[in-house]
């Protein structure tokens, strides 16, 4: 008979309460303590266990009681010990005797609180439905009525501009004799553009990313753009940039991004005398598509050396950037001040532009930036963007859906003609279902001039464990099994930068391919489809009705 | 593919040489209409030269419509012609076709020449607006010199329709266009050519970037810059905006629609305009496959394709007397006393360029500038 104690266990979690359950198997395990070694969490820990089998040896049945001590692995029922479902057990495992299971009745969020601490994480919002984006079609085809061109053998230009273009009146240009020439005299500021790969890395920092994927992501756009001659940008993130970089020649494929909190500028302005070439563009942060009106967040035990000394900051401290930008009281002041500061301090011929949360209120940040000469361009992060830590409430619920945000502006700008003057940036969850080619097309033709991508790249180069049930995502707690959002060495280390830029090099190539052979098909290669929305249909009406495409079912 | 066939000559002609060049060129079923329009006219016309005429098909409650408004507007009507209409089987005729002269509003009289065509315009865009819902009222254009025609059918059998075959109406360039027969929902106002303030275009083939050039075209607050009924209408009106609105000169035009790449352009000459150009009219950018003919306001005339998918236009003829064709038999209808060999068929960089009165014809490319000239 078991102990009356055994009963008294209203204070613990049941297996069923967890998002993840280990499965393990008993008869593979072979005890080596790889599993219990790896896990992140702790969730799983060794265990002794006392059995009671009854045997019976001899001819006749004999059944007898026998008592054993066995070492067993156990799932903790602790709640700060949850299984996070990243199956880096299973991983180790040498004999496929442990894995994670998903478990949709779980009730993690009812208990995730503890102490008062409402549930923090990284990663994106969790919610495995198809997006709007999976849900858009190509289908207008060419067939007989224009032929369609060939991905293999035809020329396509997939390029993009980043900066403020002007409007073709207002170009300084002469007639001299049947050739239009510059007009020098004119004294017409003409803004910085450049022109870039259409998707672009987007902005991760020095310190939510650890060394070694930081080091394979810029290895890797370095290379598209020297070697295969495809101008992939980055985004630094907030949290500046190594100074060996800043100095570099190489700095021209990379843009600062600076935010509320400032980490890492003054490395970078410091840097600015000794810059042998100007960065591609300087990014504002202003709100970011995960945790939109909430701050950016590295957590005291990711802040070691190495990030102290790029953000000029102590180690071992938690560096908050505050949700808005202190020194600015107002729209005004945060465009003219920051947008032509930030101008200013490279002679004008870097792009500077912001980036906003995709919000209701994005059309109105856009009417402003269109009115200021300097604004080069507006990303829009969608809900769907990710982040290193954030609060789970701010992820899963803050925000505005990516597409219908993006069309809106994008028509706001139509209709005011300035549809090729100010470009739109579109970010969160580009690729969220392994679709990224798609998806870009789609957003282009909804009106983007160009995307950001950062939790795609996360999974493609770097195999980030992460999804949309909520699987991993402790990147806050930098204890990424990956060694992709970590500042511990035992963990980055497991990371190879080279395979990681291999892997950059490989999607972007992959993508380059995928687009051609989506708009091959539509008859399109000299430049980007923006904004052909004919080509696009929606398989529900109200989405086809929202976005203003058609409906095809 | 759309039949095209534009003869530019120092002579006057009849537009049946431009029907017959049609014919030459027929494929199948072509009866989605078919699109006139003469300049420089001769005939009636040669002594009118600065007045507009306006060109149209009206019903009778329409032509009543409009006669109140042209009381009211001060313009005052000069001189009327309307085609001799043979009935002809399968071609359904409207009440009244016209190409009406009238004389400027007084109060215009000594205006610029910019606020008379502004004038114009307004005036066609009005009487547009006012007869389009019941069709009542459909005009095509109002403007000195030029008189524009259509109708659904067979060209030929329109021709016998509007008994061009014995008319005297004649003129130095005239443009045609046959509609094929996948424009099944016919619209008068999607026939080509098009014309808008002294110029003119007519284009083949599917404009696969459509939606993204009207939006462009319809934002830029021109009031001209509507309809769109047809895809190709955009090829007229980026001629307008890039030379009129812009006042850029003409070869520009094929930057506009088919800009070089970065390399390419690192080559010219111009390449800080060409690069611009590349980059703030990146909207009106073209992929094809079309083939557009057009006419400027002083009689130049062009043909220019897109840069990939090239279709069979062809530029040949005489000193005096040019045909612009989609295909090479209907040159030879046009003007069969030519030297083949000096036949011009446009590639990716070229822009063919027939000086007025067919003087010359000259061929600029894009990487090379002007490259060939001849008479």
């Amino acid at each position: 008979m078991e102990p009356a104690t055994r009963l008294d266990n209203n204070h613990e979690l049941t297996a069923q309460d967890f998002p993840y359950i280990i499965r393990w198997r008993d008869d593979r395990c072979k005890r080596c303590g790889r599993c219990t070694a790896v896990c992140p969490m702790f969730a799983i820990e060794p265990s002794v266990v006392v059995k009671r089998q009854i045997k019976s040896i001899g001819l006749s049945p004999e059944p007898k009681s026998e008592r054993s001590v066995e070492t067993v692995v156990r799932q903790t029922s602790d709640i700060q010990k949850f299984c996070t479902g990243c199956a880096t057990c299973n991983l180790v495992c040498p004999n496929d005797a442990i894995e994670p299971e998903y478990n949709p009745q779980h009730k993690f969020l009812f208990h995730k609180n503890e102490g008062g601490h409402p549930y923090r994480r990284g990663g994106r919002r969790n919610d495995p439905e198809t997006s709007t984006l999976d849900r858009l079609k190509f289908t207008r085809i060419s067939m007989l009525t224009d032929p369609a061109l060939d991905a293999g053998r035809h020329e396509f230009r997939i390029r993009t501009y980043l900066g403020r273009i002007l409007p073709a009146e207002e170009l300084p240009l002469i007639e001299d004799n049947g050739k239009l020439i510059l007009n020098k005299s004119a004294g017409k500021f003409v803004p910085p553009v450049r022109e870039i790969y259409p998707v672009m890395i987007g902005s991760m920092s020095v310190g939510a990313l650890s060394p070694t994927m930081w080091e394979g992501l810029a290895m890797g756009i370095t290379y598209l753009n020297e070697v295969e001659k495809m101008p992939v940008v980055m985004c630094s993130g907030e949290g500046g940039i190594p100074r060996r970089l800043l100095k570099s020649r190489f700095i021209k494929y990379f843009i600062p991004q600076i935010a509320s909190g400032y980490f890492g500028w003054d490395e970078i302005v410091r840097a600015i005398p000794e810059m042998v070439e100007d960065p591609c563009a300087i990014e504002i942060k202003y709100g970011q598509g995960a945790k939109p009106g909430d701050g950016g967040l590295l957590m005291a035990h990711k802040v070691l050396k190495l990030i102290s000394e790029i953000r000029g900051v102590p180690q071992g401290v938690d560096l908050p950037s505050p949700p808005t930008h202190q020194t600015k009281y107002s729209i005004e002041e945060a465009v003219a001040k920051m947008i032509q500061s930030m101008s200013m301090a490279w002679g004008f011929r870097v792009p500077v532009y912001p980036k906003i949360s995709g919000s209701r209120t994005a059309k109105s940040v856009l009417n402003n930036l269109v009115r200021n000469p300097y604004a080069a361009a507006l990303s829009i992060d969608g809900e769907d963007g990710g982040t290193g830590a954030a609060y789970n409430v701010s992820m899963d619920k803050m925000g505005h859906p990516l597409a219908s945000n993006l069309r809106e502006c994008y028509l706001d700008l139509v209709k005011s003609g300035k549809q090729n003057e100010i470009p739109l940036i579109a970010a969160g969850g580009v690729g969220r279902k392994g679709n990224l080619a798609a998806n870009s097309a789609a957003l282009f033709m909804l009106g983007a001039s160009a995307i950001s991508i950062g939790k795609y790249i996360m999974q493609a180069a770097a195999a980030c464990l992460g999804d949309e049930h909520n699987r991993c995502n402790v990147c806050n707690i930098g204890k990424c099994p990956r060694g992709i959002t970590t500042q511990d060495p035992k963990l980055y280390r497991r990371l190879d930068p080279d395979k990681v830029a291999e892997r950059v090099v490989e999607v972007y190539k992959s993508l380059d391919i995928e687009l051609k052979k989506i708009f091959a098909p539509m008859g399109r290669s000299t430049e980007l489809p923006i904004g052909m929305s004919d080509a696009l249909s929606a398989d529900d009406r109200a989405v086809a009705e929202r976005l203003q495409i058609s409906y095809a079912c | 593919m759309c039949r095209l066939c534009a003869i530019t000559s120092n002579e006057f002609f009849s537009p049946l040489d431009n029907i017959l060049a049609l014919e030459t060129m027929k494929e199948g079923h072509d009866g989605s209409g078919m699109g006139l329009i003469l300049k420089n006219l001769g005939g009636e016309f040669e002594s009118l030269k600065d007045f507009p005429i306006l060109s149209g098909i009206c019903s009778k409650d329409g032509l009543h419509k409009m006669d109140v408004f042209f009381n009211k507007s001060g313009f005052k009507l000069k001189y009327t012609w309307t085609p001799k209409i043979k009935p002809v089987k399968g071609i359904e005729s409207r009440d009244y076709y016209f190409a009406r002269v009238y004389d400027y509003p007084d109060e215009y009289k000594d205006k610029s020449s910019d606020e008379k065509e502004n004038l114009l315009l307004k005036t066609r865009l009005y009487l547009r607006a006012m007869g389009e819902k019941d069709e009542s009222i459909i005009v095509f254009s109002f403007f000195p010199d030029i008189i524009t025609l259509k109708e659904v059918g067979d060209p030929l059998q329109l021709c016998e329709f509007f008994g061009l075959d014995n008319s005297q109406l004649k003129a130095k360039i005239i443009f045609a266009q046959g509609r094929q027969n996948t424009n099944y929902a016919i619209n008068l106002y999607a026939c080509h050519p098009f014309f808008i303030q002294g110029f003119g275009s007519m284009t083949n083939g599917e404009n696969t970037a459509f939606v993204p050039i009207r939006e462009f075209l319809i934002s830029r607050g021109f009031p001209g810059y509507i309809g769109y009924n047809s895809d190709s209408e955009v090829f007229a009106h980026i001629l307008h905006y890039t030379c009129k609105s812009l006042g850029f000169p003409l070869t520009y035009y094929k930057d506009v629609i088919t800009p070089l790449k970065t390399s390419e352009i690192e080559k010219r000459e111009d390449k800080e305009a060409a690069e611009f150009l590349k980059i703030s009219l990146r909207p009106l950018c073209i992929d094809g496959p079309n083939c557009v003919i057009g006419f400027m306001p002083d009689g130049t005339c062009f043909m220019v394709q897109d840069a990939k998918k090239l279709r069979p236009g062809v530029v040949g003829g005489i000193k005096g007397r040019v045909g612009m064709m989609s295909e090479e038999c209907g040159l030879e209808s046009a003007v069969s006393s030519r030297d083949r060999t000096k036949d011009v068929f446009p590639m990716k960089y070229d822009m063919v360029i027939v000086t007025p009165g067919a003087e010359e014809v000259k061929i600029w490319n894009q990487l090379q500038g002007w490259t060939t000239i001849t008479n």
